[in-house]
This record gives C-alpha cells, sequence and structure tokens, in this order.
C-alpha cells in the first residue's frame, strides 16, 4: 500500500509538467492554432524559471519571469501563424529548435547550480484524507495550482462569455467575424496566455522537479503534450488523466530502474514514448467511431479576412 | 490623414521574390542570431568570420563541408517527398537510426568479403529498415488517421533509445575498454572515401536521389499524384488515387532514404556504430526541404549551405567556446524568416491613404 501510494504521488508529481504543458496547448488550440513548438517553449521556460530563481533566490520570481517569457516566445509562432499566415506545422518545428537552441546556448553558464527551489507544502487539512490526501495534497503549491487550472479551464472554455468566444474563433473564424469578434485579437490572446502556461510546464521541471538545470531536460515532454491534447479531446480534466497516466509510467520506470532489474535501462525509456502512440492509436481508432468532439474544427487553417473592393 | 493598407492574395507568385527569399532570409537570421552573441559577449563579426573561414576558407573545410551535405541531402529529399504529399514525416532522424543500426547488423550478421556485395547488402538493410520504420507512422495515419507528426517524433525517441540498447549491449565491442561503441567495420563494409578527405561515396547516392527525385516529380505521373495527394487528399480519393497505399508507400521510401543516409554516417564516415552518433541532421532536414521550397535540386545546394553553418558552427565550439547547438538558434530564425517572407511572395500588400477610401 505505501509503495502504491508512494508511487500514484510520484505520478502527480512527474505528470505535472505534462500537464501544464497540455493545458496551455488546449487553450492556443481551441483558438484554432496548432503550436507544435511546445519543446521549445518549455525548454526557455526552464531556462528562465531556473536562472530567474538562481538569481533572485525566490523560485516564484523564476516561475513568474517564465510565464511572461514563454508567452512572448511563443507570441513569435503567433506572428506568423495570424498575421503572416503562414504554414504553422512548420512554424512551430521551428520553434522547437529555436527554443531548444537558444536554451543550451544561454544555458551553458547555469549547467551543474542548484537551486533550493520550491519546497513540498502539504495542504492543510486535505493532506489528512486516506489515501487521497499523500498523492494529491502532498505536493509543492505549483501541483495545486495546476489542479486550480484543470477546474478554472473546464467552467471557463464551457461556461463563460469569453471561452464560448475562443471556442468560435477556432471552430468557424468567419462566422465568429460575422458575428462581431475581433478574430486574430483573440488568437493572440490565447497564443500569449497559452504559451506562458507551457512555459510553467517547463520552470516546473527545472525549478520544483529537478532543481537544476540541464540542457534539453524536456526529454519529448513537450511532444508527449501535444499527443495528450489529443488523447484529452481538448478537455482539461481529461488531460489531468493522461499527465497523471504518462507522469505513472515514468515514476514506475524510476522505480524499476532503482531496484535493478535485469531490463536493460534503454527499453525502460521507451515506455512513455510506446504508450504515447498507443495511446494515439487508440483515440484515433475511437474517432473513426465517431467518439472524438471537441477538435476545434478550423485547427491549423489560418484565416484570412477577403476584403471586398 | 492616415495610412491604411490592404491585403490581397497575389494571383501570380513573384518569381524575383522566390529566389531571393532564400538568401534574404539568411542574411536576417544572420543578424538576429548576433543579438544572441552580443548578449554573450562575442563579437557576432569575429563569430561570423570564423565560422565562414572554418567552412570556406580552405579545401579542407570545404571538404567538410561537403561531408556534412551528404546526409543532409538524403534526409532532405526524405522530408521532401512525405511533405510534398502532406505527410508530416519529422522522424527522419529516427529512421536515420534504423539505418544505420541494420547496416551495423548486416555487417554483424550478413558480412560477405566482397565490398561490392556487402555494401548492396547494407544499402537493401538500411533502405528496408528505415523505410519500413516509417512505415509504421504511415500504415497508423492510412488506416486510423493516427497524426504522423507525433507518432514519427515518438519512433524518434525509441529508436535512440533502441540503438543505445544495442551500442551498451549485445553489440558492444568487447576491445573497446569499456566504450559505448561497437567493433570496428571490416574494410569490406566501409563505403570508400576520396583520398585525402571525409567525404565518401554516399556523395554519389545523394546526387542520385535529388536527380531522381527531382525527374519524378517534374515528370512522372506518380509525381504528380503525390502532389495532388497533398493538395486535397478527397480530391485524390475521388481520382482513384488509393490513399492507404500511397501514404504507407511514400512513407516508406521516404524513410528508406533517410535510413540510407543513416548507412552513410556508419558505413562512410564513422566506421562503426557508436553511442553518441546523432540524428540531429533528421531535424535540420526539415529546414533543409523547406528552405528548397521541396525542390529536390535546391535541397542539393541548401544542404550545403546548412553543411557549412554547421561546419562554421562547429569552429564556434572549439574557438569561442559556445555549446554545438548555437547553430539551432541561426536555424530555427532562418526558418522564421522563410515563413515569414513566404507572407510577401503569397499576399501583394498595397498601401491607400485614408481619403482614397
Amino acid at each position: 500500500m505505501e509503495m502504491v501510494i508512494s508511487i500514484l504521488a510520484a505520478a502527480v508529481r512527474s505528470g505535472t509538467p505534462i500537464l501544464f504543458a497540455t493545458l496551455g496547448e488546449i487553450i492556443i488550440e481551441k483558438s484554432g492554432i496548432l503550436n507544435l513548438g511546445l519543446e521549445g517553449i518549455m525548454l526557455i521556460g526552464a531556462l528562465t524559471g531556473f536562472s530567474v530563481s538562481l538569481a533572485s533566490g525566490n523560485p516564484w520570481l523564476g516561475i513568474i519571469a517564465a510565464f511572461i517569457l514563454g508567452a512572448f516566445i511563443t507570441l513569435i509562432h503567433g506572428f506568423i501563424s495570424i498575421t503572416l499566415k503562414g504554414n504553422q506545422v512548420v512554424s512551430g518545428l521551428a520553434m522547437t529548435i529555436f527554443g531548444t537552441g537558444v536554451s543550451s546556448l544561454i544555458g551553458k553558464a547555469f549547467i551543474g547550480k542548484t537551486i533550493p527551489g520550491l519546497l513540498k507544502t502539504p495542504f492543510p487539512v486535505l493532506n489528512r484524507i486516506p489515501f487521497i490526501g499523500p498523492i494529491f495534497f502532498n505536493h509543492d503549491l505549483m501541483v495545486y495550482f495546476s489542479f486550480f487550472l484543470v477546474v478554472f479551464l473546464s467552467w471557463f472554455l464551457i461556461s463563460t462569455r469569453i471561452g464560448l468566444n475562443l471556442r468560435a474563433v477556432g471552430d468557424s473564424p468567419r462566422a465568429a467575424d460575422a458575428m462581431g469578434l475581433n478574430v486574430n485579437r483573440i488568437r493572440y490572446l490565447a497564443v500569449l496566455i497559452g504559451g506562458g502556461i507551457v512555459a510553467l510546464g517547463g520552470a516546473y521541471l527545472s525549478v520544483a522537479y529537478n532543481k537544476m538545470w540541464t540542457e534539453s531536460m524536456t526529454a519529448g515532454r513537450g511532444w508527449i503534450a501535444v499527443a495528450l491534447v489529443i488523447f484529452a479531446i481538448w478537455n482539461p480534466t481529461r488531460a489531468a488523466l493522461g499527465a497523471y497516466l504518462f507522469g505513472g509510467v515514468e515514476a514506475f520506470q524510476l522505480r524499476l530502474q532503482a531496484t535493478g532489474t535485469s531490463i536493460p535501462t534503454p527499453l525502460l525509456l521507451m515506455l512513455p514514448y510506446l504508450l504515447t502512440i498507443s495511446v494515439l492509436i487508440f483515440i484515433s481508432i475511437g474517432k473513426g467511431k465517431g467518439i472524438l468532439f471537441g477538435a476545434p474544427a478550423s485547427l491549423g487553417q489560418p484565416y484570412f479576412r477577403e476584403e471586398s473592393d | 490623414m492616415s495610412i491604411y493598407f490592404r491585403i490581397n492574395k497575389r494571383t501570380s507568385s513573384s518569381w524575383l521574390l522566390s529566389v531571393f527569399l532564400p538568401f534574404i532570409s539568411v542574411l536576417l537570421a544572420l543578424i538576429g542570431g548576433s543579438i544572441f552573441l552580443a548578449f554573450l559577449k562575442v563579437s557576432p563579426i569575429q563569430a561570423y568570420r570564423g565560422m565562414f573561414q572554418t567552412a570556406f576558407g580552405d579545401w579542407y573545410g570545404i571538404s567538410e563541408t561537403i561531408v556534412k551535405a551528404i546526409p543532409l541531402i538524403l534526409s532532405g529529399i526524405a522530408v521532401t517527398l512525405a511533405f510534398k504529399a502532406t505527410v508530416w514525416n519529422i522522424g527522419a532522424a529516427g529512421q536515420i537510426f534504423l539505418g544505420a543500426l541494420a547496416t551495423t547488423a548486416a555487417v554483424r550478421y550478413f558480412y560477405v568479403d566482397n565490398r561490392g556485395i556487402m555494401l548492396v547488402i547494407m544499402f537493401l538493410f538500411a533502405g528496408i529498415a528505415g523505410g519500413g520504420w516509417a512505415a509504421i507512422a504511415g500504415y497508423l495515419k492510412a488506416r486510423w488517421n493516427v497524426n504522423e507528426t507525433i507518432t514519427t517524433l515518438m519512433l524518434n525517441y525509441i529508436a535512440i533509445h533502441l540503438a543505445d540498447y544495442f551500442i551498451y549491449g549485445p553489440w558492444k565491442d568487447p576491445d573497446s575498454l569499456g566504450f559505448p561503441m561497437t567493433a570496428p567495420f571490416p574494410e569490406a563494409a566501409r563505403l570508400p572515401q576520396f583520398a585525402g578527405t571525409r567525404i565518401h561515396y554516399g556523395l554519389f547516392i545523394a546526387i542520385f536521389f535529388a536527380i531522381l527525385f527531382w525527374f519524378i516529380f517534374r515528370y512522372t505521373r506518380w509525381g504528380y499524384e503525390i502532389r495532388v495527394i497533398g493538395e486535397n487528399p478527397k480530391a485524390a480519393q475521388y481520382a482513384g488515387i488509393y490513399y492507404l497505399r500511397y501514404i504507407v508507400l511514400i512513407m516508406f521510401i521516404s524513410g528508406a532514404i533517410a535510413g540510407i543516409a543513416g548507412m552513410g554516417e556508419v558505413s562512410g564516415l564513422q566506421g562503426r556504430l557508436q553511442h553518441g552518433f546523432t540524428a540531429e541532421f533528421g531535424f535540420t532536414a526539415i529546414i533543409v526541404a523547406w528552405l528548397a521550397r521541396l525542390n529536390p535540386i535546391s535541397v542539393m545546394l541548401v544542404s550545403f549551405l546548412i553543411g557549412a553553418l554547421q561546419v562554421g558552427g562547429e569552429s564556434l565550439q572549439i574557438l569561442m567556446r559556445l555549446p554545438i547547438a548555437s547553430t539551432l538558434v541561426l536555424q530555427g530564425l532562418i526558418l522564421f524568416f522563410v515563413l515569414g517572407g513566404e507572407f510577401f511572395r503569397n499576399y501583394r500588400i498595397r498601401f491607400i491613404r485614408g481619403d482614397e477610401r
């Protein structure tokens, strides 16, 4: 029992960076913009979070800085996708390449340094609930913030006027435009805020999870998040489910390595990626049967407003 | 009185812009990159001059640039083929790994002491392995519409760990003093190199494929059908093009070419499979393909330029102690500027004074 609880608690912790990235991407994709640059944005978030925490001695300043810089970096992708109507797939890849490069270039000075980082803060009262408490409420504040974000976004996307507008812009920009919505402005806002939240995922890795910076430390988590958005059918609650599933695989694999299993490490390291593919197949088969909804209808398509002469 | 501007789609693309866009993009990227260099207190002019001199300053530099260009051409063609059909194969890196693994397997288990025969065996192994790896994603896409961007990428990570498994495990050279690498290939399993350089005969394979696909795209029905699939998959189906088979086939061939790039690296260049064998150029191939506007002949030219950028980047690492990933910054910027620049090729912007409205 102890063992199960500790693995599940570790699953929540290692799932949190992926969860932030997935939630951020859901916001962006809901507006109709496909952003494949998560890996790069997360790396920039991770480096910003770490370096600012190190310099200021305050992890929260690092996390806030990561949000701001992440938002602005994603704006490059937004500008190319929204204003310049460029190819969103390639622009996202450029973002990944750029973010990987910039973070290793600037991050070189920070390799080998450590920070105290975010400390564990048991959630009062709730942490004493048996089973649930130690799994979900014995973490740092960013984990609780991610819970809040899941609940908030679920409500925001479905039940608020702005959420409705966001979905309208992603589903049918032309209709949204006719309704009097400013398509480009809403898309830019989604890119800014979503990008910032994606960067929080990176910052969580460096400030709370590893408490240090290493080159390319995201190790594909950004891409896993892209897959999770599809798995979650753009639904924040399902995103949490998926992120913890992946966190669980990571925790399980680390535990297995520590016990000195005879399975070679490289094969264990494949697990999350194999799982991603399996999950995608599973989801896509369901989609073929018409189970999928929630996908923004105009995802990845630039909106061109023809003006009549 | 204020000035407004209107954006209209261009009816015909400007020839002049198409030619100059890549050059302007590279130039702007270099300027953008200089901001980062200045941030690190490195003189951009000195850095770029160093890069240029290393890549083009002498015959050795040029030969090294060609060495880098060989796998870029091959994987660039691989990506071009897939992108033409709007199949987002971004897993060239994984397919390269599989090609390298299969080449090594051929040397280990099917060794023939005759260079000609051995090279053909390795070529087939690398092609089938890289192609098969990519075809997994192709089949999933065609059968259940599984997003190929993600599957090809996940297959990259799996391939890297698979290679590690063999390099650290069953294939590790017992005489390597613990270094994670396979035993060196025997002479018959090496692609020959030009005397005095590291340029290997993979160059001929690369040029052959570039010309072959240029011809296919331009003159054959098959090349035409790939374009139709890319532009409008539904119309392709109505026109009787069998989508499923095509996607799998395109992915297979795309992956096969990338796999052969992997063979060139282990058989022509390194002579063994070792840890740290990177297929980073699998990503760079995307930049190459896009910069070349999916034209196989341009892929050769662009590969040479990007190869020079990489050779120059390595000099930054040695001379200025910058991490090798610095060139990624430039590559990302180039791609951003190319994408941004395409706007000016596709759209016409007219400025109009307020009172004309």
